[in-house]
C-alpha cells in the first residue's frame, strides 16, 4: 500500500472545510482499504469520518411516514431495526442479504452506496485496459474478457461494469433523497441523480464533488410494509447479485395503486424500472401483467455471449419478487 | 514491546520467515530508491506517517506506534505477536482474521490499526486458555468442527458473536450468519453443530 496521511476530524464541517485534492473520506473502510491494497485507489490522504461528533450521524428517525437515516449508521443496525423491518422490509432485506455479518458491522450506509464495482478488470491493475480505472485505456471486458457478471442495462461502448450494491436499489425505488454537506454548505439531491451512467466517462460514477460528504438519506414516504428485496446469486449467501429486484406494492382492492421497482446485478447504476412501473400502475396484480412489465424493463438490454442469461434471469427475478410482494400483507 | 515472547531458545520458524521477508523488503526499497532518484521524481508523494495509538488488547493496555498503512491484523500478528488471528485472503472475503472490536465482530484485515485507537480488541487468545476453554472452543473440539484449523480462530470469534447477536436461532440462521467465514476443508456441518452446542452453554 502507498503511504498516505491519516486525519480524524472532530466534526463534519472540519472534514469538508479542510478537504484537499487527493483526499478521500472513509468510515468502515471495507471498500477503501481493500482497493488501496490492490493499488486501485491511491489517496494521498484519508479522512476518517467514522467517529464524527460522537455518533451524530448514526441514527434512524421516523416522523409519521417519513424516514431519515444518518449516513454513518452501520448496515447491521439498519438491517436489524424492528420498525424498519415491519414498515419497509425492502430496506432491511437489501442490507442483511448483502456482504457478511462482519462487513455489515463495519460498513456504514453512506459509504455503502458509493462502493466500487467488482469488475475483475477494474480490480486487477495488471490489466492495462480499464476506462473506469484509467480513462481512455479501453475496456478489457468488452475486448474479449470474461463477462458473465457484467451489466446488461445502462452499458456503454466504454464500460459494462455492474453496480455491485443492494441497498441502493431499495433507496432508488423509494425516491430517497441524499443530504450532502459540501464546501458551499448543506444541499440535497435525489438519490436517482447520485449515480451516473458510464457513457463516455466511466471513471465518473457520481455527481458528487470530491469534498462532498453524504450525511443522511431521507425518504418522504417510507411506509411500504408490502415490499421486499429478492436477490439471486451463485451461492446461497455472501455473494453479489446476478440479478435482484427491490419491489414495493400498494393495492387498492385488486388494483395496483403504486408500485416501485429497483433492479440490481444487471445494471451499471442503481436501476429504477420506471417504464415497467408505469405499465403496472392501475392494473391488476397478475403474473401475466408482471411478465409484461418485466419484458418492458429489459427491452433495452445489451448483452454479450456470456451475460445474455441475465435478461431471462432478471425478468424471472422481477416477476417472482412482485408475486411474493403481492402475497404480503399491506 | 510484546510480552508474549517466543518460547523457543533457538530461532523459530516464524522468526526465520520474518527475517527473510525483511531482507526481501530491504532489497526492494533499494531498487525503488534507484528508480525514484531519477529526474522523474518531482511529484510530492506522501511520506510514511507513523502515529502513536493506544489499544486495549484482551484486557491489557497497550501503547504502540504504527504506520498508518498497518492493518489491525498485521499489528496483532507482527507487532504484538498474537498470531491466533489468521491472514487468509487479506481482502475481507474469508473471515479468518475476525476479531471483536468493542464487542462487535470485525475483519481485522480491513481495519486500519489507527482506526482501532482507544478501542477494546478481543482476539482468540483472549477468549479462553488451554486450561479453561471458552464454551465455543470446547464445542469446536467436541464436534470436530475443523480439519486443517486455519479458519478456526475466525470461525470461533464469529460463532461467539453469532450467538450474542441473537442470530443462532436455527440451523439456517446459523449458516446465514456464519457465511462470512469460509472453510476450505468444508467442515461446515460440524461448525453448525458446534455453534448449537455452545449456544446452549452460553445462553444456559
Amino acid at each position: 500500500m502507498r503511504p498516505f496521511h491519516y486525519d480524524k476530524p472532530a466534526t463534519a464541517t472540519d472534514a469538508v472545510t479542510n478537504f484537499r485534492p487527493g483526499a478521500q473520506y472513509f468510515a468502515g473502510g471495507t471498500t477503501m482499504v481493500d482497493l488501496m491494497k490492490l493499488d486501485v485507489m491511491k489517496p494521498a490522504r484519508l479522512i476518517d469520518i467514522s467517529g464524527l461528533e460522537k455518533g451524530r450521524y448514526d441514527f434512524i428517525k421516523w416522523s409519521g411516514k417519513s424516514l431519515r437515516i444518518g449516513a454513518l449508521t452501520p448496515m447491521t443496525k439498519l438491517a436489524d431495526d424492528d420498525k424498519v423491518r415491519a414498515r419497509v422490509p425492502m430496506l432491511s432485506d437489501a442490507l442483511w442479504l448483502a456482504a457478511s455479518p462482519q462487513i455489515r458491522n463495519m460498513a456504514r450506509i453512506g459509504g455503502n452506496v458509493l462502493q466500487r464495482t467488482r469488475c475483475p478488470y477494474f480490480r486487477d491493475t495488471s490489466y492495462e485496459q480499464c476506462n473506469k480505472r484509467k480513462p481512455g485505456s479501453g475496456c478489457a471486458a468488452l475486448d474479449g474478457g470474461v463477462t458473465r457478471h457484467h451489466a446488461v442495462l445502462g452499458t456503454s461502448d466504454k464500460c459494462i461494469a455492474t453496480y455491485p450494491g443492494d441497498f441502493a436499489q431499495a433507496l432508488v425505488a423509494l425516491d430517497a433523497v441524499v443530504e450532502i454537506l459540501g464546501e458551499d454548505g448543506p444541499r440535497s439531491l435525489r438519490f436517482a441523480d447520485l449515480h451516473v451512467l458510464p457513457e463516455a466517462r466511466p471513471d465518473r460514477e457520481t455527481t458528487l464533488a470530491p469534498s462532498d460528504l453524504i450525511i443522511a438519506f431521507s425518504i418522504e414516504d417510507a411506509d411500504f410494509p408490502r415490499s421486499k428485496y429478492l436477490k439471486i446469486r451463485d451461492r446461497e449467501s455472501y455473494a453479489y447479485a446476478l440479478a435482484s429486484t427491490a419491489s414495493a406494492l400498494r393495492m387498492d382492492g385488486n388494483t395496483i395503486a403504486d408500485v416501485r421497482l429497483g433492479l440490481g446485478g444487471v445494471a451499471t447504476t442503481p436501476w429504477r424500472a420506471r417504464e415497467a412501473e408505469a405499465a403496472l400502475r392501475g392494473g391488476p396484480a397478475t403474473e401475466a401483467q408482471f411478465a409484461r412489465a418485466a419484458d418492458i424493463a429489459f427491452a433495452g438490454a445489451s448483452t454479450t455471449d456470456e451475460n445474455a442469461f441475465k435478461v431471462e434471469l432478471g425478468k424471472r427475478t422481477m416477476v417472482r419478487s412482485l408475486l411474493e410482494t403481492a402475497r404480503m400483507e399491506g | 514491546m510484546a510480552d508474549r515472547s517466543p518460547s523457543f531458545d533457538q530461532v523459530s520458524r516464524r522468526g526465520l520467515i520474518k527475517g527473510g521477508v525483511a531482507g526481501a523488503a530491504v532489497t526492494s526499497v533499494q531498487a525503488k530508491a534507484q528508480v525514484r532518484g531519477g529526474a522523474e521524481n518531482t511529484a510530492a508523494e506522501p511520506t510514511v506517517q507513523r502515529v502513536p495509538i493506544t489499544l486495549d488488547i484482551n484486557g491489557q493496555h497497550r501503547e504502540l506506534t504504527v504506520d498508518t498503512r498497518s492493518t489491525l491484523l498485521d499489528v496483532l500478528r507482527h507487532d504484538l505477536e498474537l498470531t491466533g488471528s489468521k491472514k487468509g485472503c487479506d481482502h475481507g472475503q474469508c473471515g479468518a482474521c475476525t476479531v471483536h472490536l468493542d464487542g462487535t465482530r470485525t475483519l481485522s484485515c480491513l481495519t486500519l490499526a489507527v482506526q482501532a485507537e482507544g478501542k477494546a480488541v478481543t482476539t482468540i487468545e483472549g477468549l479462553g486458555s488451554p486450561d479453561n476453554l471458552h464454551p465455543m472452543q470446547r464445542a469446536f473440539v467436541d464436534n470436530d468442527a475443523f480439519q486443517c484449523g486455519y479458519c478456526t480462530p475466525g470461525q470461533i470469534m464469529s460463532g461467539v458473536a453469532c450467538i450474542t447477536e441473537g442470530h443462532a436461532g436455527s440451523d439456517a440462521e446459523i449458516r446465514e450468519y456464519m457465511s462470512g467465514n469460509l472453510c476450505r476443508c468444508a467442515a461446515y456441518p460440524n461448525i453448525v453443530a458446534a455453534v448449537k452446542q455452545a449456544r446452549g452453554e452460553m445462553e444456559g
